[in-house]
């Protein structure tokens, strides 16, 4: 298989590294995209496919990575972010290998719930004005001005179809801070919440077993094992759990857990106390 | 579902807002003001549409605080209210109209009374001696039209106003959590916890 991609990849890159002068060290245009990112649904027959995952009355709309689960929350040593991976579209898995943690920059991350296109490029021009308002004014951008920032530029386009919940996170002169920002319009400073259709599911296990006096261990075990719930019982979250931590210096990426080896991992645990 | 109540009495207002934030059906905060304070003595509650509520409210105050700073003077509840029902109805004739219900508590400090007004999404704006929005007003408008007096005391207003959080407490199938209260008067704006 291996094989036969480079192969194919080296002779649709040959034409182009002659003529269009794309033959620079190191990249290899056909390589780059020849990674597997959203491929054509493995179904019997695509065209009809993607007709149910259509609508016909209104131009390109395509809607996938609707079921989520992700969540974050404030404690003692700072924030702790956690997200699943599946994109999925109806009953179909399009993807269990998304990331939807979305790196604003060193010391802000978004997460992504509802369209995952309308995610990623609303915080990819929300991590552009951020970098620009740094240039203009020498300091870092509140995260409270971020999230403004990105729920005015959301609103603006109410009504017209952009569908996302996303969390802004990071650390600022104020300390750590946390903001639930969606497509609606919605914006609202908080400790702890939870966005997707798995998000009942994470609340019932965050709530009960949070305390803000948690260590950063525990807390990172918390917010993985919520997320483990809501991908136990929501079909339209799972795949793994990525983890992140944002302390005073900035996140830092905890790790990628597989949902399955969490399953048994878990399995083999006694049950929770009863408090 | 959200709920305002706004009460006057001899020389205050009180306007008080439920703190729930809510999407679907999930609580997202408990905690959450839905009210800006447009001068030193007028405040709006918002209610109606997510997003739609803070964006106007802080449109409206910043338009309410540049008057005050151009003409040294600041507007009355009466301006402030139609000036906020204009926009209202202005935005309900656009593409996208605001929607928002919106009940704002001042202290004309000129004519030296209290004044509130009851305005809700179609910009339909009156002067009313108590008000209230969303299904709490289905239990305490009776209640109001019950108990409340023109000549009432703050300490009688707060006690009325806890009478209708708990006929809400104990009728609305919704959990009605906390309520936070903003009181008027000539002295300016102060926040209650109820």
């Amino acid at each position: 298989m291996d094989a036969l991609v480079s192969k194919y990849a080296h002779s649709s890159a040959s034409p182009l590294d002659s003529s269009e002068g794309f033959s620079q060290a190191g990249f290899d245009a056909a390589q780059q995209f020849a990674l597997p990112m959203f491929d054509i649904p493995m179904v019997s027959n695509p065209i009809d496919f993607l007709r149910a995952h259509t609508d016909p009355s209104a131009e390109n709309r395509i809607r996938i990575q609707h079921g989520t689960t992700t969540l974050a929350f404030k404690f003692q040593g700072g924030i702790v972010v956690a997200v699943d991976s599946r994109a999925s579209g109806g009953s179909y898995i399009a993807s269990q290998t998304v990331k939807k943690v979305i790196e604003i920059n060193p010391y802000l991350l978004g997460t992504m719930a509802g369209g995952a296109a309308d995610c990623q490029y609303w915080e990819r021009e929300l991590g552009r004005r951020c970098r620009l308002y740094e240039l203009r004014n020498k300091e870092r951008i509140s995260v409270a001005a971020a999230s403004k920032i990105l729920s005015n530029m959301v609103y603006d386009y109410k009504g017209m179809g952009l569908s996302m919940g996303t969390m802004i996170t990071g650390w600022d002169k104020t300390g750590p801070a946390l903001y639930y920002v969606d497509s609606d319009g919605s914006r609202l400073k908080g400790e702890r919440f939870s966005v997707g259709s798995g998000s009942t599911f994470a609340y019932g296990v965050l709530d009960t077993g949070y305390d803000f006096d948690m260590s950063v261990d525990d807390a990172i075990a918390l917010g993985k094992r919520s997320i483990y719930h809501a991908c136990h019982r929501d079909a339209y979250s799972g795949g793994s759990v990525n983890v992140f931590h944002v302390k005073e210096s900035g996140w830092e990426f905890k790790g990628n857990f597989d949902f399955d080896k969490l399953h048994w991992d878990y399995q083999a645990q006694p049950k929770g106390q009863i408090v | 579902m959200e709920t305002l109540f706004g009460i006057t009495g001899k020389d205050f207002v009180i306007a008080a807002y439920d703190t729930k934030a809510v999407a679907s059906i999930t609580m997202m905060k408990i905690g959450e003001d839905k009210s800006r304070n447009l001068n030193d003595h007028s405040v709006m509650l918002y209610s109606g549409e997510p997003g739609d509520g803070v964006h106007f409210a802080e449109y409206i105050e910043r338009n309410v605080k540049l008057n005050g700073i151009r003409h040294g003077l600041e507007m009355s509840p009466k301006a402030v209210a139609s000036f906020a029902r204009r926009e209202l109805a202005d935005s309900l004739r656009s593409r996208k109209p605001y929607s928002v219900n919106l009940l704002i508590a001042g202290y004309d400090v000129k004519k030296d009374t209290p004044a509130l007004y009851w305005m809700d999404h179609l910009a339909s704006s009156a002067e009313v001696p108590f008000a209230a929005h969303g299904y709490g007003a289905y239990y305490c408008l009776s209640m109001m039209d019950r108990y409340h007096r023109p000549d009432i005391t703050e300490e009688e207003g707060i006690k009325l106003l806890k009478m209708c959080i708990n006929e809400l407490r104990t009728r609305m199938i919704l959990n009605m959590p906390d309520f936070v209260a903003k009181v008027v008067t000539k002295e300016g704006i102060r926040v209650v916890q109820l």
